[in-house]
């Protein structure tokens, strides 16, 4: 690799200050370990995302491939100032989310994945990035879109964001922005977590992001009668 | 009155089906039950149609001629019946009326409901149809707001906590994971739902003291009995479970008109006529399949079915005495809570769930022994009530 011409390829790298790992107490009363995770930890994660790109339910698929993309070119130092936070619970991989900062002020959302489902994990993670970027990074605003109607509920609504001028760098539907001031309003009632995580809890996520099978993730998205229909 | 049998029965498991249109669902519930009874090319003299809604969910009506002819059982007589979430059960009491009578001597029922077709809060206005037009719809009552109110005055009355309700959600999603036809497989703990400081992040309110885990979800999904004469069920060796009582109350249409709104008359009153008419007491059942649309409406009805008195059926639950094992099991498929509510289904569903218990083909959920069955399909909220009492032979 030439080094100098790599050089210009690769995003200068911002500061940003770390996410503190957290534990969340589902409906199950499982422990979600909700923690940041390095670009290193890239290739298991692409390898839970995969199945998802042939699941169009939900448009699983489309989720699945941007952010697959938006992994790999983290990982390969084509995306500047990205953030990948996941939930794992008993060390197995429940769901991603990733994220960058624009600039010091604004952040952008960019995918959502629970490969869980029914739990409001999804929701749970979502929160977590929108915690990261208002009160860790200390950003003014995050503009969001949304490609799944289930995505629109969630964000959109449960959050009541503002709606904004422009495009999100997604492309596709209007942008909605959570401001500062809509993030503390609403943080009660969705932001959840605990601080510190225990410490054989977080042991147990650190060894290892365990990545259930192929067909493990499909039944987990599609539930045990849609499996094996493609 | 003929003794009215129950030769077949059919489920599609309930669940968001987005792949199959309303009467694809009906269709494959109708074959099952035809196929379970081995009715073969004996002639079907009627087809009932419980549904709600197909025209708003839909846009489709007259699905009962469809349906007639998707499964080519033409020349049967076809016919929707609407009322509300007891569509389903209004339809096996017209189905019953037809062979009790002698008019017909075999008639599949059907009910199902495609509601996912919608996104949730329409499908909840599309619910909320039913409620009175000029008294309560105009003003924005749902039915999660009237159920929210009704648990409010009935456990202030009755010394109902938070807790009691939780211990139905965790029950009803516990029989639901042995139910392979259930919406939802998902074990819930107090801790999760309840307990823990930040549950409610887990558990929002929906309409308080309601929360998300107090109310069943939306489905799609379908079931089907057939119903025949005792002679065409013994022919073929399907005649083990039998209608013994049926019975249908109404109330008035609007909540506040009652003078004590935590006093469901017609439940209590078609619950009483189905024993009578079955020649039972509520000590003589020994599973029941309740309209848990809200886990209020399991401890409510339970009481005014006769179960419990007034004010003892959340200690009951406490104790584990409606759970499978325990002296009374409700909802062994998980009730609407964890098998789904496809408003149109729900009622057919219950009996469903009833026969395959008389029959001791409910696998993980058996209740050991049953031999009497009793279901209670919620119309409106309260005021369109079935109740159905079903024995083993």
């Amino acid at each position: 690799m030439d080094m100098e011409l790599e050089a210009y390829l690769r995003p200068p790298e911002s500061e940003m200050a770390p996410y503190p790992a957290k534990v969340i107490t589902l409906a199950t009363g499982k422990k979600m370990v909700v923690r940041e995770v390095t670009r290193d930890t890239v290739p298991e994660l692409l390898e839970a995302v995969m199945p998802t790109l042939f699941i169009p339910r939900d448009y699983y698929d489309i989720v699945g491939a941007r952010l697959y993309a938006e992994l790999l070119g983290w990982y390969r130092y084509r995306v500047k100032d990205e953030f990948c936070i996941i939930g794992q619970v008993d060390g197995f991989l429940v769901g991603i989310v990733n994220s960058r900062m624009y600039s010091p002020e604004l952040g952008i959302s960019l995918h959502t994945l629970a490969i869980e489902r029914g739990m409001r994990i999804g929701a749970h993670l979502f929160a977590a990035k929108m915690e990261h970027h208002i009160e860790y990074l200390d950003q003014e605003e995050v503009l969001i879109t949304a490609e799944s109607p289930i995505g629109f509920r969630r964000w959109m609504i449960e959050y009541n964001l503002e709606k904004r001028d422009g495009q999100h760098e997604l492309g596709g539907a209007t942008p909605y922005a959570l401001t500062r001031e809509l993030y503390f309003e609403n943080k009660d009632r969705l932001v959840a977590g605990e601080r510190p995580v225990p410490a054989e809890l977080l042991e147990i996520a650190e060894r290892e992001i365990k990545v259930a099978s192929e067909d493990d993730i499909r039944e987990k998205i599609l539930g045990a009668r849609r499996r094996q229909r493609r | 009155m003929r003794p009215v049998v129950i030769a077949g029965v059919g489920m599609i498991p309930f669940e968001r089906r987005d792949e199959d249109s309303l009467v694809d669902m009906l269709s494959m519930a109708g074959l099952e039950a035809m196929d379970d009874a081995g009715i073969g090319e004996h002639p079907i003299d009627a087809v009932y149609v419980g549904n709600m809604a197909s025209g708003l969910f839909n846009r489709q009506v007259s699905v009962a001629s469809s349906v007639v002819d998707r499964l080519n059982l033409m020349p049967a007589a076809a016919d929707r019946v609407e009322n509300g979430p007891a569509s389903g059960g209004s339809a096996v009491k017209n189905g019953f009326l037809a062979v009790a009578s002698g008019y017909c001597d075999a008639v599949l029922v059907i009910g199902g409901e495609k509601m996912r077709e919608v996104i949730g809060p329409r499908a909840t206005d599309v619910v909320a149809c039913m409620t009175h037009p000029l008294a309560e719809y105009i003003y924005g009552v749902t039915l999660p707001g009237l159920a929210g109110m009704f648990a409010q005055l009935y456990m202030e009355k009755y010394g109902i906590t938070r807790e009691h309700l939780a211990l139905v959600s965790i029950k009803n999603q516990d029989n639901g994971i042995l139910n392979p036809n259930a919406h939802i497989h998902m074990k819930i703990t107090m801790e999760g739902i309840l307990t823990h400081p930040q549950s409610h992040i887990n558990n929002p309110v929906v309409a308080e003291p309601l929360h998300l885990y107090d109310c069943c979800p939306v489905s799609d999904g379908a079931a089907a009995v057939l119903l025949t004469t005792e002679e065409l069920a013994a022919s073929l060796g399907k005649a083990a479970v039998e209608i013994a009582g049926v019975a249908q109350a109404t109330d008035t249409h609007t909540l506040q008109e009652r003078s004590d709104p935590t006093d469901l008359k017609a439940v209590t009153i078609a619950s009483q006529k189905a024993f009578s008419m079955a020649g039972m007491e509520p000590g003589d059942i020994d599973v029941a399949e309740l309209h848990d649309a809200f886990t209020i409406l399991e401890i409510a009805e339970s009481e005014h079915a006769g179960f419990f008195a007034k004010g003892e059926a959340a200690s009951a639950i406490k104790a584990g005495e409606t759970r499978i094992g325990g002296k009374l099991p409700i909802n062994p498929s998980g009730g609407l809570k964890a098998r789904g509510h496809p408003v149109g289904a729900t009622g057919v569903a219950q009996i469903v769930e009833l026969v395959w218990q008389l029959r001791g083909e409910a696998g993980e959920r058996q209740v050991e022994g049953a031999a009497n069955g009793f279901s209670l399909n919620f119309g409106g909220f309260g005021n369109n009530v079935l109740a159905f009492v079903l024995r083993r032979r």
